[in-house]
């Protein structure tokens, strides 16, 4: 039986000044439909260029990737994307950066107030109304991480794809993100792949962990289910022994099995 | 003991006493302004003093060079000038009016015709002239040099075919363009009644020819050098490429395009008057050749007030200019100088 996404041997090599560079080898991954996916390892080995790929903003050099029973080659609004530093337009509000995906996506689909109260919907679902008429500039970076997330949302992506969503917001305020997210994936059942850095993350969020081993040539090393129940909440869950322990096995993975290269010079 | 404890609160009387701009509000700004507009004007009178100073010591087969106090004359002489030309002028058409008005009543089918004024051109309109030439020649190399370089920005391929075009074309001098130009438009532009005098689209076309790369070349790189991210974006949205041109594109090149645009202004300014010069065409660069030739004690006097007034409107242009980007940008905090 086919899976929602599938991603069937994908290798990939670039073409850089220093002749060519095999970045993924081999890589090969089944999503279900609703399912909450976390990329896990260390910097440079990869992630982005597999998310990348997902996107259809990079092309595998072989391999390919099926969604929803069509082959993925080329960008779509299908395949929404948040990006690390938020890549807002910061020449639009709010409001603007969201009805910009809005209007290209329901074009002859939705009328004027029909888009009109979709965007505000989806600027509600991350709480975010209340600054619907600001310039990025004059936001927070957890706030203008919202709007990146509520722009993907209002596309209504079959995949939700999150490059280091959280990388750069202090504790505090990635904690309530991330609170935001499982919320509106409890609500949406949206099938999310997300890539982070961060160990509790991955746990607290995801389904699966998927963790990729070290590049050149990176392939995905192991691949870990959390079955811990939904709703999750985070401070239940730091006692928790079944997430004490999938947290271990990550550590393991990360810190064990799959050192960070630049750690065993030092 | 006593006495210097009476100094001191004596003192701290008179501060509190003291004006501060930080007291009053936007007392800042109004400081920080002052400061800047009285360092100018101590810059201008220390100028013109050693202007004064050096002109005394300089002379020349035509008089002693102009000092301020000779401009300021000459000022008053072109704006006299002007001011009776206007009048011979309105004269001229009034005796036309009176002598048409005059046939009509002896003879009611007689001919009339009202003959155009044919004066000496003055200072004043020989500014409107350049003035004229420069914004149409300016805005020629615009309709051509933006969208030049947006596509050079957009396509690395056709950036790679322009570029040596770009690169060879832009060192060349006007004058160089001037006979060529000159040729080409006395052979093609022919019609019976023009809109234009030749002699200003050729003026218009050299300034053009000078004008376009600054624009061209600042506007590819703005084009080209959109962050990553937000192409990404536009990619993942699918934006069709009028909407990410002008969505993404657009604003993010807008302050190299304007850069580009100042550039080829202050380029077309100056190459305007170098080509009037050398052409006799009509305008501030033929009025300072005529000044030349003519040769009276007045004329140094005469040019220097040009000299002044070119530099001045190139400054009025630049200012202009500014204040547009200001209006289309989208980020208003940006200084811009
Ligand atoms: N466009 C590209 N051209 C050349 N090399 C690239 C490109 N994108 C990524 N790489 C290389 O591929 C490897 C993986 O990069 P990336 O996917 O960004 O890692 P990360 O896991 O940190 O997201 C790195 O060594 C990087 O230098
Ligand atoms: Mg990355």
């Amino acid at each position: 039986m086919q899976s929602y996404l599938e991603i069937s041997k994908v290798g990939i090599e670039f073409n850089t000044e220093s002749g060519n560079f095999r970045a993924l080898q081999n890589v090969n991954l089944k999503v279900e439909k609703g399912e909450f996916i976390s990329l896990i390892g260390h910097s440079g080995c990869g992630k982005s260029t597999v998310l990348n790929i997902l996107a259809g903003l990079y092309q595998a050099t072989e391999g390919g990737v099926i969604l929803d029973g069509k082959e993925v080659n080329a960008p779509s609004p299908d395949r929404a994307v948040v990006f690390q530093n938020h890549a807002l337009l910061p020449w639009l509000t709010v409001y603007e950066n969201v009805e910009l995906g809005v209007k290209q996506v329901f074009k002859g689909l939705k009328s004027k107030t029909e888009m009109a109260d979709w965007i505000h919907h989806n600027l509600d679902l991350v709480h975010i109304t209340h600054a619907m008429h600001k310039r990025p500039h004059e936001i927070s970076g957890g706030m203008k991480q919202r709007v990146g997330i509520a722009r993907c949302l209002a596309m209504q992506p079959k995949v939700l794809l999150m490059d280091e969503p959280f990388g750069a917001l202090d504790a505090l305020t990635r904690a309530h993100l991330q609170d935001s997210v499982m919320e509106i994936h409890a609500r949406l059942g949206t099938t999310v792949v997300m890539i982070t850095h961060d160990v509790d993350e991955a746990v607290l969020l995801s389904d699966r962990i998927v963790m990729m081993s070290n590049g050149p040539a990176a392939t995905i090393g192991e691949i870990l289910p959390v079955t811990l129940p939904r709703p999750r909440d985070r401070l239940a869950l730091a006692e928790d022994s079944d997430f004490v322990h999938a947290r271990q096995q990550v550590l393991q993975f990360l810190y064990d099995k799959h050192k960070f290269p630049g750690a065993k010079a030092a | 003991m006593h006495s210097i404890i009476s100094r001191y609160a004596f003192i701290k009387r008179e501060q509190a006493w003291r004006f501060e701009w930080s007291d009053i509000p936007g007392g800042m700004a109004i400081a920080k302004a002052l400061r800047a507009w009285s360092l100018a004007a101590a810059g201008i009178l220390v100028f013109l003093l050693l202007w004064q100073a050096t002109a005394n010591n300089i002379n020349t087969s035509l008089g002693q060079f102009p000092g301020p106090v000779q401009v300021w004359t000459q000022i008053q002489n072109l704006t006299d000038e002007y001011g009776r030309e206007q009048e011979r002028r309105t004269d001229f058409y009034a005796r036309q009016e009176v002598r048409n008005v005059q046939l009509l009543a002896q003879d009611p089918n007689a001919d009339v015709r009202v003959r155009p004024y044919t004066g000496r051109p003055t200072f004043i309109d020989q500014i409107q002239t350049s003035l004229m030439t420069v914004a149409f020649g300016f805005f020629i190399a615009m309709l051509i040099a933006i969208p030049l370089g947006i596509l050079c920005g957009l396509s690395e391929s056709l950036y790679n075919a322009v570029n040596p075009i770009i690169q060879l074309f832009k060192p060349v001098s006007p004058l160089a363009w001037l006979p060529l130009v000159t040729m080409v438009v006395s052979a093609l532009y022919v019609s019976e009644s023009p809109m234009f005098e030749k002699s200003f689209i050729t003026s218009a076309i050299t300034v053009a020819l000078c004008c376009l790369w600054p624009t061209v070349i600042n506007t590819t790189v703005g084009v080209a050098s959109v962050d990553k991210d937000l192409i990404n974006v536009s990619r993942v949205i699918c934006l069709p490429t009028h909407m990410h041109i002008r969505k993404i594109v657009l604003p993010s090149a807008i302050p190299l395009i304007f850069t580009g645009m100042r550039l080829s202004l202050a380029t077309g300014w100056m190459v305007l008057i170098a080509a009037e010069m050398l052409a006799q065409n009509p305008g501030l660069g033929k009025f300072i050749w005529d000044e030349f030739q003519n040769g009276s004690s007045d004329s140094l006097g005469r040019i220097m007030v040009a000299v002044l007034v070119i530099g001045f409107i190139g400054l009025i242009l630049d200012k202009l200019m500014l204040t547009l980007q200001r209006r289309v940008s989208w980020d208003k905090q940006t200084v811009l100088r």
